[in-house]
């Protein structure tokens, strides 16, 4: 059930993506309607029917988009949004009730995640979406062609970037297949003196912290570091596992905070807000990391001993 | 060592600013033909990996509404709403999600989101206090106030997860400890990331308050332009 919601909903969200190559085709004064179109609209095509491709078909698909961006064919173009003037005035007009829709998206999936659980969260996220949508049109009585238009306008303005987080995660499972967590860990445990624990908190959460910024994912960093250097430098040492357990984590949380690969946090989020930077939320983030980081390793250090 | 030529690749990709998706897929392909695949096979795995994670991607779904709403004037209505409360600046608006953020996280709530919030919601209000309490916010302090506000999402989405006793990483913690022959209880880790679930927010809060005093120096304050004049 779950399953078959999420393909419905994976549906929805390529067509999504083929509208924005559809608007991106028709636009006179875009500057590469032809790449900008195909972009989305294999992106589009592997949301739709990408579960039923040949998976390594689906892999020179990527390739394909890759080379699109590459050669800077992804781009904006000329969608626009309403004037300033008008949207002043409608938002005086209808208040507070502009507020409605976007919170039935969190709401929603809230809701759905908590009294169904089976179907979780992401199910919600798109019923939420769905009913925001038409909660949406009824609120502003506006055209049902502006939702294709707005979507895509939104889509094309967050641009390639979109499409990084699941790449990172591809890129993630060939370092896995090729064994390069194995590499680091083993590196990185060569030049620690033994039973000297803060030798061992630190190499610990160092190693946490620049595996998870090269990873690009703090989960994926921590069953390589926790086996190649926590348990042999902190964990044996008597440390209590709870505490250095979590702290080890979050000693990772601090690494996404400060690297591109994690894209869907650090990265997506410049191109949605439209940044002048790309790198501006990564910036934001770094004297707060590193003072976080620090706070880890005493904590670690005091608390887990 | 070989094997690492692939975050090399990352490293230098990243500091020469080459396009992040070409420096993805390069280094990815290397580091799978180093470590001894074929070429198909890794096209099997980007491809396979690609569709199976489809799930961080779903947030095309809410852009027709969110777009439809800004048309509308759903940032010019935030902005309005914050400008009708007194004495609020960039820093406490920010602080005020950071801190819901945290306690609806520490209770599994997903109340959050760049898409779903930052963009419509919280950056619209930030920006608001910024416009109300100085005559003119420089290109500059409006994209640091996008960076913070973004970092306010983040910052209380990570520190406060994993105080929830059946969070992602609470478990992820229990699973890889009992694969290495030790025991803990979901609710001892969970209760052990307490402390730097506060610690996080204080955090926070100093890094916002030192935001406001930052727009204070680099802004026209209304009073500085009168007498400029």
């Amino acid at each position: 059930m779950k399953n078959m919601l999420l393909e419905i909903f994976y549906v929805l969200a390529g067509l999504v993506s083929i509208a924005a190559a559809i608007y991106a085709l028709k636009d006179k004064k875009h500057p590469a309607p032809q790449g900008t179109a195909a972009f989305w609209g294999i992106f589009g095509l592997i949301f739709i029917i990408g579960k039923y491709l040949p998976p390594a078909l689906v892999g020179f698909l990527i390739l394909v988009m890759g080379a699109l961006t590459a050669m800077n064919k992804v781009t904006f173009g000329s969608l626009k949004n309403s004037d300033e003037a008008s949207r002043k005035e409608s938002a005086n007009k209808l208040g507070n009730k502009l507020f409605m829709p976007a919170l039935t998206i969190g709401v929603v999936a809230f809701a759905v995640a908590q009294a169904l659980p089976k179907l979780g969260g992401l199910v919600g996220l798109g019923f939420g979406s769905v009913l925001a949508t038409l909660y949406c049109l009824g609120i502003t009585k506006s055209a049902p062609s502006n939702l294709t238009y707005d979507g895509s306008r939104l889509l094309l303005q967050v641009g390639a970037a979109c499409i990084l987080p699941q790449l990172l995660t591809a890129l993630g499972s060939l370092f896995k297949a090729a064994g390069v967590g194995e590499v680091i860990a083993s590196g990185i445990g060569g030049i620690i003196p033994e039973g000297n624990i803060l030798a061992g908190v630190i190499a610990y959460c160092v190693g946490m912290a620049l595996f998870t910024m090269i990873m690009g994912n703090a989960f994926a960093a921590f069953a390589v570091i926790t086996a190649g250097i926590g348990m042999p430098f902190v964990f044996s040492q008597g440390a209590n596992p709870a505490i250095a357990g979590i702290l080890g984590l979050t000693a990772g949380y601090c690494g996404t905070l400060m690297t591109p690969m994690a894209a869907n946090f650090n990265i997506v989020p410049a191109a949605v807000l439209d940044t002048k930077n790309k790198n501006r939320v990564i910036i934001s983030q770094v004297p707060f990391a590193l003072a976080l980081f620090v706070t880890h390793i005493i904590l670690m250090y005091i608390w887990a001993f | 060592m070989l094997k690492l030529i692939g975050v090399l690749i990352i490293l230098i990709g990243f500091i020469k600013k080459y396009n992040t998706i070409a420096v993805v897929l390069v280094a990815g392909i290397v580091t799978g033909l180093v470590g001894g695949l074929g070429f198909i096979e890794i096209l099997n795995i980007i491809g396979s990996a690609f569709v199976k994670t489809r799930y961080m991607t779903l947030f095309l779904l809410t852009l027709p509404a969110i777009g439809v709403l800004e048309r509308y004037g759903l940032r010019e209505r935030a902005s309005t709403l914050i400008k009708s409360i007194k004495s609020v600046t960039t820093g406490k608006v920010l602080t005020v999600y950071t801190l819901a953020r945290e306690i609806a996280a520490a209770f599994s709530l997903r109340l959050g989101g760049h898409v779903q919030f930052i963009r419509p919601l919280v950056h619209p209000m930030a920006h608001g206090a910024a416009e109300i309490n100085f005559s003119k916010v420089d290109e500059k302090e409006e994209d640091i106030i996008k960076g913070y506000s973004a970092a306010a999402e983040n910052i209380g989405n990570f520190f406060g997860q994993n105080v929830f006793v059946a969070s992602g990483g609470v478990l992820l913690v229990v699973g890889t400890l009992e694969e290495l022959g030790i025991k803990v209880t979901p609710l001892n880790v969970s209760k052990s990331a307490i402390p730097i679930a506060i610690i996080a927010f204080i955090y926070a809060v100093i890094q916002n308050y030192m935001l406001d005093k930052r727009l204070e120096r680099k802004s026209h304050t209304k009073t500085i332009k009168m007498e400029g004049k």
